[in-house]
């Protein structure tokens, strides 16, 4: 006991701001500002102010008064904007699917030994890296109704007698815009992938060859498991911008034909910009933010390691 | 009633003469010659919609270059492309920040007019100037009788067709009716040569025209009280027709946006299409090997029995927000002027119509018989919010494509007609709330 009375040092009484000045707490607090103060001007105040617009009915050019859930109320009775959902989701799924399982593909592909490994994949990134407005003209030019390569190159071969109506018939659209948003969303999927890829140790394989394991028992045992936290990430950023996609569809159709391509963005810009009708824009906007607030907790859970994977059993 | 004496009279000129002088007007009462003085160190910043035919921009350019010299006023000229013009306008309007003169479109500065610099003395005097304004030019240009805009003209647009297939196809002349057209156009498909007018959404041409359709049949989205009416039989029949027009078009047109009828047109695909006269400009500087073929016609009448034309209308917007509107008015009036607007309009052979009557004597719409149709187009059009009033509801119902889509909608066969218009009227009532 009179031990532990020595040990002790004397309390002094410090002041205030010593206090302050020694507390850690305080101190991280203070290396956060800034970064705290950068989110919160250039994404919380934005975000808040979205969502007060909708709520408003606000135009441009005249300052709106709160109108409660009115925007909403309005949605809900619109056709064209349960198109432009439906039309998101669609797109969203569609494309999705499309880009894990040809982006993984094409990871697995360049996982093996390849010539001219680098050059290729150099190449793969370049849909990713040419601007999508860009791209977007390429495509424009790829569906044309009269001046196709595609139907050009059909027709020469005599499969077709007619041109492709590409993006003039509401499903060969949809399909048509999700072709070209999953050419250009491969290849982040699959570099990514191509990463995670990379970090597997060799020896879990070597073990498994050794057990007689075959090339898909590998895939399904060793691979997949080991890449799932990856994907998890690779597919929440893929699904969050496939979401919110806007010029793809601004250059190809700008929402047409009937609508049958205008995604919730598109939309959103159409009735807040060229329209005017800014609350509403912004309603359009918001109603988006609880589907990507879903996708980022799917991500959240994802990205937790599994138990098994830091060396304890998986229940 | 009081009697006014020599004394009034005298007591009223002086006040006229001050409240000009205040507002800066430097020669007040000669309305043959306006002047305002541009303030000290003044410098404009002007924002234009990107020229579509070169000449327009040489020339527009050149004009100013000719105002700096004169007055020594820095000019700043931004083009953007003619789409991005009306979000740049409206957040200049609503941060009250930006350029001083936006050259906008159609409804703009009736979204915001409380923002704008009112332009009546400089309205009215090249009004008195040139032969007064076509009336849809004044309905664009006022509100509440008060010029909150000064209209620059519109990009007009015609039937552009290939004579020798109109010839080949029995007609000696371009119809002047509804009907006519259609039987055309059922000549032209039938011998190969189909038309093909925009169904997508096309800012541009997918709205003109099927307004114009709408309109040529008795159809209009609201009446002069803005109630939506769009729902009747006049819209009905005009729906009819565009399911037979649309029978005879190329393959494709529902997925058409502004640039796919000039492609189209210019490659030899389609014999007939409705544009402005970029299509016959492009084919002359490109030196098509068809350009001589290319002819003009203005759109055909329908059953209402007068002219429904719409046209790209565009208008200069004098921002409150600027700190030089002297100058700035001054710039306007120096480029609105005939020693500046008549060249103009010739460099761009006429691309954009005028707005005042007395332009209608300007050579480019005779030195090539071509041109012509095009000198009528704004004395032949509407407002977008025909039959109501223009604002908030007529800029948001156009630009959510209610007409085009009803028209594509019916001309396809996606909705029966009756189903598209009752479509269209649940659409419109959205924005025209009671």
């Amino acid at each position: 006991m009179a031990e532990a009375t020595i040990g002790r040092p004397t309390p002094q009484r410090l002041s205030l701001w010593a206090r302050i000045d020694n507390n850690r707490t305080v101190l991280g607090l203070c290396m956060m500002l800034p970064a705290g103060a950068l989110l919160l001007v250039f994404l919380s105040y934005p975000l808040g102010l979205g969502v007060w617009l909708g709520l408003t009915d606000t135009t441009i050019g005249r300052k709106g008064g709160f109108i409660g859930l009115e925007n909403y109320e309005l949605l809900f009775d619109d056709s064209v904007f349960w198109l432009s959902v439906f039309n998101t989701f669609l797109y969203t799924v569609v494309a999705s699917a499309f880009k894990f399982a040809l982006g993984l593909w094409l990871a697995l592909i360049l996982n093996n030994r390849l010539p001219f490994k680098a050059l290729l994949r150099a190449i793969v990134l370049l849909p990713w890296i040419v601007p999508t407005v860009l791209s977007a003209i390429a495509f424009w030019w790829i569906y044309d109704s009269q001046f196709s390569i595609i139907s050009w190159s059909l027709q020469r071969l005599g499969l077709i007698d007619q041109y492709v109506n590409f993006l003039g018939d509401a499903n060969n659209a949809r399909a048509a815009v999700i072709a070209a948003n999953v050419w250009r969303g491969i290849p982040f999927v699959a570099i990514c992938l191509l990463a995670g890829l990379q970090t597997i140790p060799q020896s879990l394989y070597e073990a498994a060859v050794l057990d007689g394991a075959s090339e898909w028992q590998r895939f399904r045992c060793v691979t997949f498991p080991l890449l799932t936290p990856i994907i998890a990430v690779v597919m929440t950023f893929s699904v969050l911008f496939t979401f919110t996609d806007f010029q793809l569809i601004y250059v190809l159709t700008r929402g047409g034909p009937f609508n049958a391509t205008h995604l919730m963005a598109t939309l959103s810009f159409q009735r807040a910009i060229p329209g005017g009708q800014l609350g509403e824009g912004a309603a359009i906007a918001t109603a988006m933010v609880p589907f990507l607030l879903a996708a980022i907790i799917f991500s959240y859970f994802g990205l937790q390691r599994r138990r098994w994977q830091q060396g304890a059993a998986n229940d | 009633m009081r009697k006014i004496t020599r004394r009034d009279a005298f007591k009223l000129g002086a006040g006229a003469a001050a409240l000009a002088a205040s507002s800066g007007l430097a020669k007040p009462g000669q309305a043959q010659s306006l002047s305002f003085t541009p303030e000290k160190g003044a410098k404009l910043r002007v924002l234009r919609w990107k020229r579509f035919v070169q000449g327009d921009e040489d020339l527009w350019m050149a004009n100013t270059r000719k105002f700096t010299e004169q007055t020594g006023v820095e000019v700043v000229t931004e083009h953007e492309s003619w789409e991005d013009v009306r979000p740049k306008a409206a957040v200049a309007a609503n941060i009250g920040s930006g350029p001083d003169i936006i050259v906008g479109w159609y409804d703009d500065p009736h979204q915001y007019p409380d923002k704008l610099v009112d332009l009546t003395d400089l309205a009215e005097y090249l009004g008195d100037k040139y032969g007064g304004w076509y009336p849809v030019a004044r309905e664009y240009g006022t509100r509440q009788g008060r010029w909150i805009s000064l209209p620059l003209g519109a990009a007009g647009n015609c039937i552009v067709y290939r004579k020798s297939w109109m010839n080949e196809a029995g007609f000696d002349s371009f119809p002047k009716d509804t009907d006519g057209l259609l039987r055309l156009c059922q000549a032209l498909n039938k011998n190969g040569h189909p038309p093909g007018f925009a169904l997508g959404n096309a800012v541009g041409d997918g709205n003109v025209w099927t307004h114009w359709l709408l309109w040529s049949f008795g159809g209009q989205m609201v009446d002069s009280n803005n109630q939506v009416v769009i729902n009747s039989p006049e819209t009905i029949n005009a729906l009819e027709y565009a399911r037979e027009l649309y029978e005879t078009f190329i393959p494709g047109t529902v997925s058409w946006l502004d640039a796919h009828n000039n492609k189209a047109f210019l490659s030899g695909q389609i014999g007939l299409t409705a544009n402005g006269i970029s299509v016959y400009y492009a084919a002359k500087t490109q030196g098509s090997a068809f350009v001589d073929d290319i002819y003009h016609a203005n759109m055909p009448v329908g059953p209402v029995g007068k002219p429904t034309e719409l046209n790209l209308f565009t208008q200069a917007m004098l921002f409150s927000h600027s700190k030089y509107p002297n100058a700035a008015k001054e710039f306007l009036r120096f480029m609105w002027e005939k020693e500046q607007y008549e060249p103009w309009q010739q460099a761009a052979i006429g691309y954009i119509t005028q707005p005042l009557k007395a332009y209608e004597s300007n050579p480019v719409w005779t030195a090539d018989p071509k041109h012509t149709p095009y000198r009528d187009t704004v004395a032949n059009m509407l407002t977008n919010g025909h039959a109501g009033t223009l604002g908030y509801s007529s800029a948001a119902a156009m630009a959510d494509f209610i007409v085009v889509n009803m028209v594509a909608e019916a001309a396809a066969g996606r909705e029966a007609a009756k189903d598209a218009a009752a479509r269209a009227e649940k659409r419109a009532l959205r924005y025209y709330k009671v």
